[in-house]
């Protein structure tokens, strides 16, 4: 499916310093066709594909590292319940980290 | 209809705003729990701080408040709701911004470009200071003299102690790169060939938010540092010296102040001083972060029980002096800036890092049973380093 994925907060340095990426995500093998494309596949991909360098400036364990802040169309994932957030067709998903200077 | 309806069923899920009821959320607040919308967020986010500023009397009418500008999302932020406060509830203040150069080739110069961009778009002034004029040495020089350890001890001594120097009080000196929290004049005589204007300053604001604060509770316990873990959740420090400093975002969450600029879409700098990674202060954060993560109330909480704690009366505490060099608030013969100073120049960058071995003035030779026989108890409050 197509998404659009941006780092902010210094995250960008792990892509490549690219800020956005429309990317084509496939889903996982073995995956029912009915089987919901959640968060926690999709951070596995990031993790996969996009980040090129130091990884765990990006994630702990299954999840993003304490700090980093995840928007889906412009929503806490707080609110959409973190790593069971369901990922969609043309979905907009925003990661911003909060550790550096201010 | 459906699809959109879907949408937003798993975005906020059927709920609506805890304020208002009539908006999606956006956001759960770490502070409250609360599912709240964009245009209340922004309403609560600005009434607490001015709520803070006002119990806690940070200001008065017709002063002139430097904001500690580094082109981060604090200081941004900072710089954005505080002139925005200004005007709406008439505080009188005349704002600006001050910034400082510690001479960090990629970090600080870029960083500095943003808060020219801030000071056009907040229509605030832009004053600068640096390093290389005030002492004689950037921080990349004085990297390459002492390593990558200590580093952050350095740059936080010389940026608290700019406001020492009458620079602040009294006149002009200017095009000098500010750090975000203001840093003392040393080289008078050098600053004056740059020509002056009149930089007068009644007050210094920094971004410090509620996680900073928090880490620095922990830090100084794990440090043994009585001395700074009384003073530390102050919201105003240096009212006796020539510059208070104030912290209006003491109460206020790291992880708010990201997504309001995110919404507002406010321009700032995200990049990590390169040195900082080896300092002490890291695992601190990381500790914080994670306990965040299970209950986000516990960084208010460390500041409370920052804020309660007492000093046992047995406790010595070091006595406030004056610095015999430079005449700066000191509990040490000589000011933590004028001993790293004198290190650096003289090529013995350890000295002033480290427990302390005799005096300073004197040689540099200690007996090693003198000081092994020093127990930690003995030990002043606030000397043990690491």
């Amino acid at each position: 499916m197509q998404l659009t994925l941006e780092f902010g907060g210094g995250l960008e340095l792990l892509c490549d310093s690219e800020k956005i990426h429309k990317v084509n995500v496939d889903l996982p093998n073995g995956a029912a066709a009915d089987d919901d494309f959640t968060m926690k596949h999709l951070l596995s991909w990031v993790r996969t594909n996009l980040i090129k360098e130091r990884p765990e400036m990006f994630m702990k364990g299954d999840t993003v590292r304490p700090g980093v802040l995840v928007l889906v169309n412009d929503c806490d994932w707080e609110l959409s319940g973190q790593l069971d957030t369901t990922i969609e067709e043309k979905d907009v998903i925003v990661f911003i980290s909060t550790l550096h200077g201010g | 209809m459906e699809a959109s309806e879907a949408k937003s069923k798993r975005a906020g899920g059927s709920r609506l705003c805890c304020i208002c009821n009539k908006r999606r959320p956006v956001l759960k607040r770490p502070k409250t729990l609360q599912q709240i919308c964009r245009e209340c967020f922004y309403e609560v986010f600005e009434e607490e701080i001015h709520q803070v500023i006002v119990q806690n009397r940070l200001f008065k009418s017709g002063e002139r408040v430097a904001i500690g500008a580094s082109g981060g999302k604090d200081s941004t932020v900072l710089a954005y709701v505080l002139s925005e406060l200004n005007r709406r509830h008439n505080y009188g203040l005349d704002l600006f911004l001050l910034s400082i150069d510690e001479g960090i080739t990629g970090y600080r110069d870029d960083s500095l470009e943003t808060v020219k961009r801030n000071e056009v778009q907040y229509g605030l002034p832009l004053q600068i200071v640096s390093y290389k004029d005030l002492y004689g040495w950037t921080m990349d020089d004085i990297v390459k003299m002492i390593g990558l350890k200590n580093n952050c001890t350095f740059c936080g001594v010389f940026r608290r102690q700019v406001s020492k120097h009458s620079l602040f009080t009294q006149t002009f000196i200017i095009p000098i790169i500010f750090c975000f929290m203001i840093s003392s004049l040393i080289d008078f005589l050098k600053a004056l060939d740059r020509g002056a204007t009149l930089l007068k300053v009644d007050k210094l604001v920094t971004g410090h938010n509620a996680d900073d604060i928090a880490e620095t509770v922990l830090l100084n316990i794990l440090r043994g540092d009585i001395a700074r873990l009384s003073r530390c959740t102050s919201i105003t420090t240096g009212e006796d010296g020539p510059i208070p400093r104030c912290k209006p975002f003491k109460y206020t969450y790291e992880k708010e102040i990201v997504m309001y600029a995110y919404f507002k879409k406010l321009d700032y700098f995200s990049t990590e001083c390169i040195y900082s990674p080896n300092a002490y202060r890291g695992f601190a954060r990381e500790f914080i972060k994670d306990l965040e993560r299970l209950r986000p109330r516990a960084i208010l909480d460390i500041i409370k029980s920052g804020e309660d704690f007492r000093i046992a009366t047995t406790t010595k505490m070091p006595e406030q002096g004056t610095c015999e060099r430079c005449g700066y608030i000191s509990s040490q013969k000589w000011c933590k800036a004028c001993v790293l100073l004198e290190g650096l120049n003289r090529g013995l960058p350890k000295m002033g890092i480290g427990r302390p071995r005799g005096s300073v003035n004197g040689d540099n030779k200690h007996t090693k049973a003198g000081s092994t026989a020093k127990s930690i108890e003995s030990k002043q409050c606030g000397s043990l380093d690491f």
